[in-house]
């Protein structure tokens, strides 16, 4: 038996051989109905210009004051950061580092790593590591939350509507454009196809 | 209804956890079965001590949220009037000031979801101790919808991120964080693990023949 067709649902483990799947189908467990793959159209190169485009985003959002405060002719402007500082000063320091690292670093990582891995691989180049970087892209993925992060936004700017004036700032359209990006960035997103593309084209150019 | 359909497990294959590789499974091995050869991570037939973990992680889970829903979250001071607020008295606030939309996000998202999402986990992983052949394909999405929804608990948290961000003009207007954003935090990413730690493949197993279907020490 030739292993490599086939593949274990990974909701119910079930075996399944999968046929060659032409792009926009796709293939679901015949037990539990869990996705089992779906190839998309150009994979590699829309992700990696995606990627490229949250990243500069992401840099924006994050340098550019994102929210002014107005009330009794006092405008006080803030950056992310500044809650994360917030956080750190009035002695919750583990708040501060779970707010910067879903907010900041998980979608700032998952960039990078997207970037280090498709642009070498877009020139059949592969970089040293990738597969561990690329396993941990994927499993910070539950800790990237940007669009919860967008939430919390309309929430207090809500909120405060009644106490003073909200002035949004570049940096909330960067982040409203950066949920977008980064959604489609992972959803244009097909690992199996960088998994395959490695074992087609790792072999020829390893060492 | 598919009688002991062919399994990965069954077959002697272990798929990566990571990657979806298929890797032969060596006799004898009981335990480790090294790494994958595509990707490099560790290769489980079934996540380790799914049940311990998870039941572990659950009880955690549920003794914090009684603080975080007991302590207060924020301080604001207006105009010289200091006033804390907890997470139902926040929703309150919002039901009274009529902004019901609010509200219910609030109330969803910070009550609700992780409360959900806590008896669901509970419900399967009792009825992956007892072995129930009830209706895996319905506990199986269950399952996946506590995958999704919690990471939306955290609205609140971003929420009075921004709140004492924005807001520092001393007596005029200041909010600042309280210490119940630290135990519903803790809720938070503690149910988060919990989903993670739970492994959905354990809802099939009891449908494979018996001799295959040993649970992981």
């Amino acid at each position: 038996m030739k292993v490599g067709s086939f593949m274990a649902c990974h909701d119910c483990d079930l075996l399944h051989r999968i046929p060659v799947i032409s792009e926009g189908m796709t293939a679901s467990c015949r037990r539990c109905g869990a996705l089992l793959a779906k190839p998309k159209q150009n994979s590699l190169e829309r992700t990696l210009a995606l990627a490229i485009t949250g990243l500069i985003l992401l840099v924006m959002a994050n340098s550019f004051p994102f929210l002014g405060f107005k009330l009794h002719g006092q405008v006080q402007h803030t950056l992310l950061l500044t809650g994360i500082r917030q956080f750190y000063a009035s002695g919750m320091p583990w708040l501060a580092v779970l707010v910067l690292f879903t907010t900041v670093i998980a979608p700032l990582a998952q960039l990078l790593a997207l970037i280090y891995i498709l642009l070498p691989l877009k020139f059949q180049r592969r970089s040293p590591g990738m597969f561990y970087v690329f396993r941990w892209m994927l499993r910070l993925q539950p800790w990237s939350m940007m669009e919860v992060f967008m939430v919390g936004i309309l929430v207090s700017m809500v909120k405060l509507a009644k106490m003073a004036e909200i002035l949004p700032d570049v940096a909330v359209f960067c982040f409203m454009a950066l949920i977008f990006v980064l959604a489609a960035c992972l959803a244009s997103l097909d690992p199996h196809r960088v998994w395959e593309h490695w074992e087609k084209n790792g072999c020829r150019h390893q060492h | 209804m598919p009688t002991s359909a062919l399994t990965a497990k069954t077959a002697s294959l272990v798929s990566c956890t990571a990657c979806h590789l298929l890797v032969r499974k060596h006799t004898g091995t009981t335990d480790s079965l090294g790494q994958c050869p595509r990707c490099g991570a560790t290769l489980h037939s079934r996540k380790r001590n799914s049940i311990a973990r998870t039941w572990a992680l659950i009880l955690a889970a549920f003794l914090f949220y009684i603080p975080a829903n007991l302590i207060p979250i924020t301080k604001i001071t207006s105009m010289g009037v200091v006033k804390t607020d907890t997470i139902m008295s926040g929703v309150i606030y919002f039901i009274a000031t009529g902004l019901w939309p609010l509200a219910l996000i609030i109330f969803v998202a910070s009550i609700f979801v992780p409360l959900l999402k806590l008896l669901i986990l509970t419900f399967l992983v009792i009825s992956v101790q007892r072995r129930s052949n009830w209706r895996p394909k319905d506990r199986t999405r269950l399952y996946r919808l506590t995958e999704t929804i919690g990471r939306w608990s955290m609205v609140d948290i971003f929420a009075v991120t921004i709140l004492i961000a924005l807001v520092q003009l001393g007596a005029i207007a200041n909010i600042e964080a309280q210490k119940g954003v630290v135990f519903f935090a803790a809720v938070v990413v503690i149910t988060m693990f919990a989903a993670m730690s739970f492994d959905p493949r354990l809802i099939w197993d009891t449908k494979e023949p018996e001799d295959a279907c040993e649970y992981p020490a």
